[in-house]
């Protein structure tokens, strides 16, 4: 593996490979959806929630969190234990809200009290989370939300609606924004921990274009929420949010959330086989110098997403710290869409065969994949978005508001 | 076989890396070029340019040991690797400076593959300060080693080699020459007898391009297997030109994200607008995957060469493509200025459309790559 790393990290290297191919799952009856956020069946949810026990349990979750937060304690070890579970393909895991924007934010932002009654479930995957973010009305333009909490007391009551909320069917705790202000738009803005199971809170299934279910909208009417469950100060649910998000867009270090078994590495590598296979007026499409073009396309922006990443370990080459990191949602999620539809392409008619078809390629993955690509270029800022951001944080361009 | 994941990029790559940038800082090329070029606009009536360079800044350059560093240890040089080599030729590219100097990087590499005493002794020469360039392309321009249009008999050279960059600006070839069926590299003393030169009128108002005639020149053999030795040495010649490239590209996205935030339309500062701020960002995002695989390239030179064909094609092809979006963005949104003579985004938008076709495009790069599939 690599070559500057530490013996401590070599030796957690080899014993995180040999303990999941010890302990990896054998696959489940009927597949699992190819994210966490798809996940809507019982067995399913059982299955992955066992797996990231043991994987917590093992040391492979929450791996440099600190112990009295019921972490390990390593230093600079999460990255490897990442890596070998994305390596070993193993499942994903279905707590990825939790472990993905949870804890990082509650580790920032959080009370010791908070940290210490919310983190171990998470890392074990007991509680799931969702998040409350998005609204009817409150998209790419988040800082509209209107969901409200007033101030009752020790409580807070909340009344309003979240949309695209992903797990919450599963969810024990959500993390809410909610407007605590009407006449300050960016300071009004307030951040709590909401629990799904309060009176006043429904959940209604939405289902996506490719058929699946997974996110939800979720009505709050008159929900108490306890002033202790409020995560930094009044007014400041803005800020704590750009924190949480930056982890969602990759920028955070991370307790080891893993959300899906898709990977744009491996695709491009399966889309070159594909098209060695798959023929056009009797040869091969890898035999078409038009075919090999748009594939090394592909690739070569595959592997410059590798590089991106290696060369974010080389500081001095970055050209400044968010420089890199910010472009990772933006790129990864661009780049996973264009292989999938090259792969539609590739496949030609046998791409219009979807899942339960006998003849479709690979129970019709492909399509599936396809469509669900835009998961990753709308939510969490879609790619617009994300290039305003890097507009105006990393080149210094006027705000476009 | 593994690589180091920091590309081999440490504290000494980065204080020449440094070093090089506080001096072009301090240098200005371009002011010095601007001076060079008057009177030479018109493509018309025009003079052609004389392809002049800053030589006390070349001078420097060869005291700073920037020949040398690539130059190994046993011919009198700092033997460094070509992730040093490529952080060099970066802040030439990013300062857009005339100078033999990537040529010369690029022929210091060829001749390291070369491995004869004879390269060797003249990779000393490099080492104390002679400049060198590759002239190895027949007038098709086409790519392959074998396209030469020199021949080689009784030890002597005779023909015409095409598209030669920074002939005003060296002191020796690199010539790749046909001994019957086989290509051979020779070293020519650019001064040695029956040498003529005809410089090219070209775009790219940084470099100078030429033809070299030779008639009868007696020349030293410096590699038996000519063939073998260019595609041995390749990767380091694509990887050094788009490492130039990269520098120049910086510098495109710098400059026009600067004026995207002064020039005013319509009472705002255009980088308000998201048809204008988007396709700078773009830029960005092109210009660092191309960054990233440069230096993946420079380092799977350096310690697994296995890979490194590879690797040097898509950084080439990255380069490229990154190229000409950006020179065409910058330029684009520039407006009016940008199309000016005045104004310095031409010359960079030249020298990377220059760069672009060296050594091959996007295309050529991808269909090499495609080969390792």
């Amino acid at each position: 593996m690599a070559a500057n790393e530490t013996t401590e990290q070599r030796e957690f290297r080899g014993y995180c490979s040999a303990w999941l191919e010890e302990h990896k799952p054998p696959p489940t009856k009927i597949p699992l959806p190819q994210a966490a956020y798809e996940v809507t069946s019982d067995d399913h949810r059982t299955y992955l929630v066992d797996w990231q026990a043991k994987c917590y349990e093992a040391g492979l979750i929450a791996t440099d969190v600190p112990k009295e937060y019921g972490g390990h304690g390593h230093d600079k070890f999460q990255q490897i234990a990442s890596t070998e579970v994305r390596r070993a393909n193993a499942p994903y895991f279905i707590n990825w809200i939790g472990l993905g924007m949870a804890a990082p934010t509650l580790l920032a932002h959080g009370t010791e009290e908070q940290r210490k009654s919310f983190l171990p479930p998470i890392f074990s995957g007991e509680d799931i989370w969702c998040q409350g973010f998005s609204e009817p009305g409150a998209g790419s333009d988040l800082v509209s939300l209107q969901t409200s909490a007033v101030k009752d007391g020790d409580n807070w009551v909340v009344n309003g609606s979240k949309v695209w909320t992903s797990l919450g069917h599963f969810a024990k705790w959500m993390l809410l924004l909610a407007r605590t202000d009407k006449n300050d738009k960016y300071n009004g803005i307030t951040y709590f921990i909401a629990s799904m199971e309060a009176q006043g809170v429904t959940v209604q299934p939405i289902h996506k274009m490719t058929g699946e279910s997974g996110f939800n909208e979720v009505f709050l009417e008159e929900v108490v929420v306890p002033d202790h469950y409020r995560i930094d100060e009044v007014g400041k649910g803005w800020q704590v949010a750009m924190s949480t998000l930056t982890n969602e867009r990759g920028a955070g270090t991370g307790v080891g959330a893993i959300a899906s078994s898709e990977s744009p590495f491996a695709a491009i590598e399966q889309l070159i086989a594909l098209a060695k296979r798959e023929k056009r007026n009797g040869r091969t499409l890898w035999e078409d110098p038009v075919w090999r073009d748009k594939l090394m396309k592909l690739y070569e922006r595959t592997e410059g997403a590798t590089q991106n990443f290696r060369r974010l370990g080389v500081k001095e080459l970055n050209g400044g710290a968010m420089r890199i990191p910010l472009q990772g949602k933006l790129t990864g999620s661009e780049l996973g869409q264009e292989l999938h539809q090259t792969a539609l392409s590739i496949l030609g008619m046998k791409s219009s065969l979807y899942i339960g078809d006998p003849n479709a390629e690979e129970d019709g993955r492909w399509a599936l994949g396809y469509m669900n690509t835009y998961t990753g270029t709308i939510s969490g800022g879609s790619s617009e978005i994300q290039r305003n951001i890097l507009g105006e944080r990393v080149l210094g361009l006027p705000k476009t508001k | 076989m593994a690589q180091p994941k920091d590309f081999g990029y440490g504290e000494e790559q980065e204080m020449l890396k440094d070093s090089a940038r506080r001096f072009m800082e301090d240098k200005q090329p371009l002011l010095a070029l601007r001076e060079s070029i008057k009177g030479t606009e018109d493509p018309y009536f025009g003079e052609n340019r004389t392809g002049s360079y800053d030589k006390a800044a070349w001078h420097e350059m060869v005291g700073l040991g920037w020949t040398a560093l690539a130059v190994p240890a046993e011919a009198g040089g700092v033997g460094m690797n070509l992730v040093t080599a490529v952080a060099v030729a970066e802040e030439v590219g990013r300062a857009s400076m005339p100078t033999p100097l990537t040529s010369t990087l690029q022929s210091t590499f060829a001749l390291r593959e070369a491995g004869t005493e004879s390269a060797t002794s003249w990779l000393s020469k490099i080492a104390e300060g002679t400049s060198m360039t590759l002239a190895i392309y027949g007038k098709e321009g086409s790519l392959e080693a074998d396209s030469t249009d020199i021949t080689v008999s009784d030890g002597k050279l005779n023909g015409i080699s095409w598209y030669v960059q920074d002939p005003q600006k060296i002191d020796s070839l690199l010539v790749a020459a046909m001994d019957g069926s086989t290509v051979k590299l020779y070293c020519v003393d650019l001064n040695a007898g029956g040498v003529d030169l005809e410089f090219d009128r070209i775009v790219d108002l940084t470099r100078d391009q030429g033809r070299v005639t030779f008639n009868n020149v007696p020349a030293e053999c410096v590699s038996e297997d000519g063939a073998g030795t260019l595609q041995k040495a390749m990767p380091a010649l694509l990887t050094l030109i788009s490492a130039d490239m990269s520098g120049g590209c910086e510098w495109l996205l710098q400059t026009t994200a600067e004026y995207a935030k002064v020039r005013t339309q319509f009472d705002r500062p255009i980088g308000f607008f998201q048809a204008v701020k988007h396709p700078i960002v773009n830029m960005m995002i092109l210009g660092d995957q191309t960054r990233s695989l440069v230096y993946a390239a420079a380092c799977s030179y350096d310690t697994d060469p296995g890979d490194s064909h590879k690797a040097a094609h898509l950084a080439k092809s990255s380069a490229s493509d990154t190229a000409e979006f950006c020179a065409n963005r910058a330029t684009q949104l520039h407006g009016g200025i940008g199309f000016t003579w005045e104004h310095d985004v031409q010359i960079y938008h030249k020298r990377v459309m220059h760069s672009q076709q060296l050594f091959g495009d996007g295309v050529w790069q991808r269909e090499q790559a495609a080969a390792y599939f």
